[in-house]
Order: structure tokens, then sequence, then C-alpha cells
């Protein structure tokens, strides 16, 4: 027996690393699952729009966002969650308050990934990451890694971190924003109908999205 | 004290620190396929190494790599410790290759990229331990019982 022992115990190892990572890695991809669409969409006037869902979805929710705003955070796999239940059409506008050192950048950083087909991807991890970067002296230097954790080309994200598309596109988003009253973050549109502050919350937004959804398609 | 049980002893705690770097780099390996960001309590340092084009050679995450490596010592610390002698040999040529690459991956992370993840700091300092022991292997080997 003695003579086999260090064979089962080393297979024991191994099976258990792999079976392990593989449980892990299960469990992850699971807890933070990607949005499968991920395109910046040019509307017929020319304006840019990252939406997630189809175009002649019954429900359209568009959400104002900064992405250091910690409701904001809170509320984003909620969102992702409904669009998939409701087969939702997202939109997501960049809304960064001067309040948060970061915000800005962060909305740099997000639409940088969009010119690389990674908008979504890269909401989801700032989103996610919120409560680390959102402190951190160096965000600019996080930003990056995201960026190369997400596979992006990282010479040219830092290009277009900096470029003055990228800019005008969040000052696009943000002046949108101004004109239909936004003046906090989240503010949500459902199908053009502002939600009330006090009814944005994982709890309370999906009865409104269902409600939504149900007056979009009575006969459903 | 016997010199199978110094060796025995010796390759025990060689296959238990090998154990804890296979936990580790599997952890970071499973980190870097889901896409997800290695925590560093809020420092940057991290991130920048471990999204780096340092952190992958053709494809393969290094952590990946890292778990091969540890997981090739714990075994052959193990045969060792069951007295197969060529398994001695392995296990010392695989500890020279990580002291190695734990060399170039500090080198990497101080002049490259000024950046030092705790990780990997924690991963060299198991590798430092099990060279450590490599090298006071000779000594315990020859020991008279």
């Amino acid at each position: 027996m003695k003579r086999y022992l260090p064979f089962i115990i080393v297979a024991l190892v191994g099976l258990l690393a792999v079976g392990g990572g593989a449980f892990l890695y299960r469990a992850k991809r699971s807890a933070n699952p990607t949005p499968k669409i991920s395109k910046t969409e040019t509307l017929p006037s020319g304006e840019s729009i990252h939406a997630l869902g189809p175009a002649d979805a019954a429900v359209t929710l568009e959400e104002f966002g900064d992405f250091q705003c910690p409701p904001c955070g809170v509320l984003s796999e909620p969102i992702n969650q409904l669009q998939k239940q409701y087969n939702l059409r997202v939109i997501y506008r960049n809304f960064p308050l001067a309040i948060h050192a970061h915000a800005k950048e962060a909305a740099f950083a997000a639409e940088a990934a969009a010119r690389q087909g990674r908008f979504w991807q890269m909401h989801d991890l700032l989103y996610r990451e919120q409560a680390v970067w959102s402190k951190s002296t160096d965000a600019r230097a996080l930003f990056n890694a995201y960026a190369g954790m997400l596979q992006l080309d990282l010479g040219r994200f830092k290009e277009d971190m900096d470029s003055s598309d990228v800019q005008q596109q969040v000052e696009n988003d943000q002046q949108r924003g101004a004109e239909i009253g936004v003046k906090t973050t989240p503010t949500i549109f459902l199908n053009n109908k502002v939600v009330p502050s006090k009814q944005i919350s994982p709890d309370e937004l999906p009865g409104m999205v269902e409600a939504a959804v149900k007056k979009a398609k009575p006969s459903s | 004290m016997g010199r199978s049980r110094i060796q025995t002893i010796f390759y025990s705690a060689a296959a238990l620190i090998s154990l804890v770097g296979l936990a580790e780099a599997t952890y970071l390996t499973v980190v870097f396929l889901s896409g997800e960001t290695a925590v560093c309590g809020g420092s940057p340092d991290c991130f920048q190494v471990l999204g780096s084009s340092y952190a992958k050679i053709g494809g393969i995450p290094v952590s990946g790599l890292g778990a091969l490596a540890y997981f090739s010592a714990f075994a052959f610390a193990t045969f060792a410790g069951f007295g197969y002698g060529h398994a001695r040999r392995f296990f010392a040529w695989t500890v020279i290759a990580m002291f190695g690459m734990t060399l170039w991956l500090l080198f990497v992370q101080a002049f490259r990229l000024h950046a030092f993840c705790r990780y990997c700091l924690f991963s060299a300092a198991l590798v430092f331990l099990l060279t450590g022991l490599l090298v006071a292997r000779p000594v315990a080997e020859t020991e008279k019982s």
C-alpha cells in the first residue's frame, strides 16, 4: 500500500486543484455574467449611444449614471438582470458628477473601452470595483489595468482616454441629461418617463419595470 | 535523528509549501480566466502587475504556469519523501527553475512596471522558502544518524 501512497496523494491533490479551480471559475462566472451584446449604436441623429437589448423592445430603460456614485453601483447588477428578464432596451448615459474626483475619468475609461467594443464589460467592471478605484490616489493606473484585464489594446485605450472624441461623447451625454432635467445620479427613465428618485432602488425598480412592461403589452 | 527521517521532514515541509503556492496560483489563474480583477486592498499595484503584458506568456497566464510548477514541486517532493531517488533531482531542477522565474518577475515588477503585486510577493516568498530548503538539504541529507 505504501508503494502506491505517493501516487494516490499526488493524484488527489491534482484532482482537488483542477476541481476546486473549475468550481471557483463557475462560481465567479455565474456571479459576474458578462453581457453578450457590447456595441455602440449610432442614432439617425448621429448621436452615439450604448444600448443593450433590441431597438424595438417594449420598454426602454435609460440611465444617467456616474461610475463613482454608490447607488448607481448598487443598481448596476439588478438592471442587468432586469434587462435579461424582460428583454429591455437599456441605454446608459454618462453623467459624472463634479463632487466625485474620478467620475469623469471613469466615464472616459468606459468610452475608451467602447471604442474597442467593450463598453458594457468596462461598465460592469467599473461598478464592481467602484470601492477600490474611487478611493485610489491613482485611479488612472487602475483603469489602465482594467483595460488590460479586458484584453484591450492598452496603447489605443490610453490614447482614446485622452482624445477629444471621447471627452466630447461624455460632454454630449451630460448635455443631453441637463436638457431633460437630470441633476443627480442615478436618474432613470422608463419609456421616456422619469422614475421618481424614491423608487430607484433594487427593491422597487423591478416592480416599476414590470408595470411598464405590462402597460406596453397589455394583452400578455 | 535518522537520515531518512530528516529527509521525510524536509520533503514534507517542501510539499506543504508547494501546496500553499498551488492554492494561490490556482486562485490567480481562475481570477485571470474569469476576467475578474484581483483586489489588493485598494492598491492599484496588483492591477498594474496582473493586467500587464508580463502576466501572460503566449496567451497563457503566468499564474497558470505557476500552478503547474507548484504542482510539479509538490509531486516531486511527495515522491522524494517516499524515497524515490529520481524525484529528488526533478524537485531540485523544478525549484531552481521557479527561483529563476521568480527573480525575473521581481525584476519586472521593480524596474519595468514599478509596482509590486502582493500575491506575487507572497509567491516569491514561498519560492525563496523552497529554495532555502533546497540549499539546506545537502546538510540534512549528509547528516549522520
